[in-house]
């Protein structure tokens, strides 16, 4: 029967040619705009460690006070020197690392060859595990070599390009700032995003091919590697330099805490809490605990990364899929409702209203389908045309995958099916007597 | 010609034509609060930084195996290495100023802080972005000196980079002298930065300054202040002024130039940039975005003309019989004509009249979840116009056809 009804359709759908162009060009434009900005919106808002986020957590402690101008209620968007190495010490997660940005130069060996500036992180060995950092050869460094600030380093696999030529360089030695560094570990590819382990200086989304080179943190600190991200300062540093810094309270270290399970995070909480009280008896703080533990989706919603202008036209293009949907409705009336007298003569030949139904539906689905692989290819056009106009680091994001192309050709069917369900719903009411005796 | 009849048969039509005032509802709904978003957009990108952004352009390079200036010897090494630089820049036969600069507007990075009235101010009266460069600061920006003076070779010191001791002399923009001085007579005053105890003198006032790292339109964007501070770092920024249609050359010429000095250095492909590329850069999304949006909008109308069409072929398809009797009734072409346009004009009324409602509900409720501005009656009052102005266009060619029934049809059998 479906057979029958393809053939059906498909005979209809020749007869106004026009009618059908119509709602295909509809349809199919309508899942292509909701598509390219799904796309984009898929790709900035996505969830960067999906199979963790939920349990990496970011700890933020009110350092400055309810003073601060800058922030209601809120304590800065990352931690001083002196709290984060008070928590480092204090070790209470299962995984956790202090993260700052650095940006040394890295002199390959080799006359004649020029220096190569890289973005980079300092952190402690347990950022690797905890982030589920993948390595092409080699791993991160141990608790041990943070302690005894060790010279080794992870190096990205774009670097290890540059300066090795790629393969197993572990062991090789590279100079970072005109000291010498053990290759402890090269990356595989790896450059989550949103950036959700360094918001503050990423604003969420970097281009290019993540970071090039980690150092351990004490390492960095001791070699005085400053900080080459942001810092903010309620009350500038008495001492000059990266020392000043780090005596200051100004903010500049990112924090990330692996914490496994309901009970471990209220402790953690209530950990912070008690550090904060701490802090008030020893006269640092003059006001009661104010302190955040945000998982990294709540962390990512709380700091705006994904922008809103994003959202927005995702509304739109959901609207224009709506408008799409209504116009598709009205034109399956039009067209059914024109073939009422066909409908008499089926219904008096004895079909069902089901069968009408069926017969309908099949038609719409039909339609759909075309729309659907029309949407596809206009959905291919529209995230090119994306890489266009978006800049770099958004568009690089926005992609077609098979489950993008899949969504496509459901919403497709579905909304044509949907829209289906009105017009075919009148035309199975049709009045076989009434339309036998005017025709 | 009177409403009724085309009341009575919209009556016989009333799904057909709840679909085609919806669609025009929603269509008016979006596409004059999509516009309102775009025209925030274009307006946001083009207002202008305060600089003559013509035949500017901007130097970044990094020195390598430099001292890291937080000694005094080191600092006096890496002041003099950015001297050489400066010099060997300001040679350059096709560039015409050169200042050393930390940032510039919508560069995306630079840094910002407080301006108290009395020293050890705790909470600063206003946060200000920070401008270091030299004498050839403003002339080099194209900055519009509107009280006071310019910087002189006298006033400039050099400091480390993260000498945070307070300065001297500043030059502030105009949004910040109305907000701290409102009388008009901001220089020779005194203000204080960043909780500091050093009293900092205004010379002049410039008309206007964007902020290197806020784009948008908050407190931040219009209060900068300057400094006649060189900051030494193993790092340097310069910002040159090529002579005028001399820009490619000039820039071309850097490079070399600077090798050429100190090899010891590194430049890549982004260490010179042209204050074009940077404002593109800048405003990248907010223009991608307006693009994406006005061509979703150009879809939108397109489909609900195509919607429009549809559905009015339809019904002239099946009054044709109708139209016969009107035609053999004595109704010319024009009345037929007219009849359709005005039975469109009355549907896309009705919608445009609850469109106005979701118009303006969207644009509340953009306002509450996305931060949105009051979008103005107008905007609603030429989407109104727009819509209709679509509707006629959608209905004319069906109507068209429909006025060209001949009056003979009346007698065929239905």
């Amino acid at each position: 029967m479906f057979g029958y009804y393809l053939e059906l359709a498909l005979r209809s759908l020749k007869r106004s040619p026009g009618l059908t162009v119509l709602m295909v060009l509809a349809i199919g434009f309508g899942v292509a705009a909701s598509m390219t900005t799904y796309a984009v919106f898929r790709g900035v808002s996505g969830d960067p460690i999906p199979w963790k986020s939920s349990r990496l957590f970011v700890p933020r402690i009110d350092m400055w006070g309810p003073s601060d101008s800058g922030h209601v209620g809120e304590p800065p968007d990352a931690l001083d020197y002196t709290d984060a190495m008070a928590l480092m010490r204090d070790h209470r997660a299962k995984l956790q690392s202090a993260i700052y940005l650095i940006a040394p130069s890295v002199i390959p060996s080799g006359a004649g060859r020029s220096p190569i500036p890289v973005d980079g992180y300092a952190v402690y060995g347990e950022f690797f595990p905890m982030l589920d950092v993948p390595f092409l050869y080699g791993s991160g460094w141990s608790a041990d070599d943070d302690a005894h600030q060790a010279a080794v380093a992870v190096i990205g696999d774009k670097l290890n390009q540059q300066v090795f030529g790629g393969g197993n360089s572990v062991g090789k030695t590279i100079d970072i700032e005109g000291k010498d560094y053990r290759v402890i570990g090269v990356l595989a590819d790896w450059n989550p995003q949103p950036i959700f382990y360094d918001v503050l200086d990423t604003g969420g989304y970097g281009g290019g091919d993540g970071p090039g080179v980690f150092v351990p943190f004490q390492r960095a600190v001791a070699v005085n590697m400053s900080n080459s991200g942001v810092n903010l300062c309620r009350v500038e540093p008495t001492e000059s330099g990266f020392v000043g810094l780090q005596h200051s309270n100004c903010i500049w270290i990112a924090y990330m805490a692996e914490l496994d399970g309901a009970g471990a995070v209220q402790s953690y909480r209530q950990y912070l809490d008690d550090y904060a009280r701490e802090q008030r008896t020893a006269g640092r703080f003059s006001w009661s605990p104010n302190n955040r533990l945000f998982d990294v989706p709540a962390y990512l919603e709380h700091e705006h990364v994904v922008p809103s202008d994003t959202k927005v036209s995702l509304l739109v293009a959901l609207g224009l899929l709506i408008v799409c949907l209504v116009n598709t409705v009205g034109l399956l009336l039009a067209k059914f409702l024109r073939r009422s007298g066909e409908i008499g003569v089926r219904r008096a030949l004895g079909a069902s209203r089901r069968a009408i139904y069926a017969q309908f539906l099949t038609e719409a689905g039909m339609i759909g389908a075309g729309g659907g692989v029309l949407g596809l290819l206009l959905t291919g056009l529209g995230v090119l045309g994306v890489g266009v106009v978006l800049p770099a680091r958004l568009a690089h994001l926005a992609r077609i995958d098979p489950s993008l192309l899949m969504l496509t050709v459901l919403v497709a069917v579905v909304a044509t099916l949907l829209a289906g369900i009105y017009p075919t719903f009148r035309a199975s009411r049709v009045q076989p007597a009434w339309q036998l005796k005017t025709n | 010609m009177t409403l009724h009849p085309i009341l009575a048969a919209l009556r016989k039509h009333k799904a057909g034509v709840v679909l085609i005032s919806l669609q025009i509802a929603l269509t008016l709904a979006i596409v004059c609060n999509a516009i309102f978003i775009i025209q925030k957009r274009i307006d946001m990108v083009h207002r202008p930084t305060g600089l003559n952004e013509d035949n500017l352009f901007l130097v970044t390079q990094q020195w390598v195996g430099a001292p890291d200036g937080d000694d005094p010897a080191g600092l006096e090494k890496l002041d003099s290495m950015q001297q050489a630089d400066l010099a060997t820049l300001r040679n350059l036969p096709d560039v015409a100023s050169v200042s050393p600069i930390r940032s510039l507007p919508l560069l995306r990075s630079g840094s910002v802080g407080g301006i108290g009235m009395k020293p050890l101010q705790q909470k600063s009266t206003v946060d200000a972005n920070f401008f270091f460069g030299d004498e050839h600061m403003l002339s080099t920006l194209g900055l519009k000196l509107v009280a006071g003076r310019d910087f002189t070779a006298a006033d400039v010191q050099h400091k480390g980079f993260r000498d945070e001791s307070g300065p001297v002399l500043t030059i502030i923009t105009k949004p910040i002298a109305d907000k701290l001085f409102p009388r008009g007579d901001a220089v020779g005053k005194v203000i204080y930065f960043d909780s500091g105890s050093t009293p900092t003198t205004i010379v002049g006032v410039v008309a206007r300054l964007q902020s290197p790292i806020d784009s948008g339109d908050s407190g931040l964007a219009w209060n900068s202040v300057m400094f006649p501070i060189r900051q030494d770092a193993n790092f340097a920024r310069y910002v040159l002024r090529a002579k005028p249609g001399r820009l490619v050359q000039a820039m071309n010429a850097v490079t070399p130039a600077l090798y050429a000095a100190n090899p010891m250095r590194v430049l890549d492909d982004r260490s010179v940039r042209s204050f074009a590329d940077i404002r593109a850069r800048a405003y990248r999304a907010d223009v991608g975005m307006a693009i994406l949006m006005s061509v979703i909008c150009l879809i939108l109308l397109a489909v609900t003309a195509a919607g429009i069409v549809g559905l009015t072929s339809f019904w002239v398809g099946q009054r044709r019989r109708q139209i016969g009797v009107r035609r053999a009734l004595g109704a010319r072409k024009v009345d037929i004509l007219h009849y359709f346009q005005l039975e469109n004009l009355l549907i896309a009324g009705i919608g445009a009249v609850i469109g106005i409602l979701l118009a303006v509900g969207l644009n509340l409720w953009l306002i509450t979840r996305f931060e949105m501005d009051r979008m103005p009656v107008i905007y609603v009052a030429v989407g109104v116009l727009a819509v209709l102005a679509l509707g006629q266009a959608a209905v004319f060619v069906p109507a068209r056809r429909a006025s060209n029934v001949p009056p003979v049809v009346a007698t065929h059998a239905a």
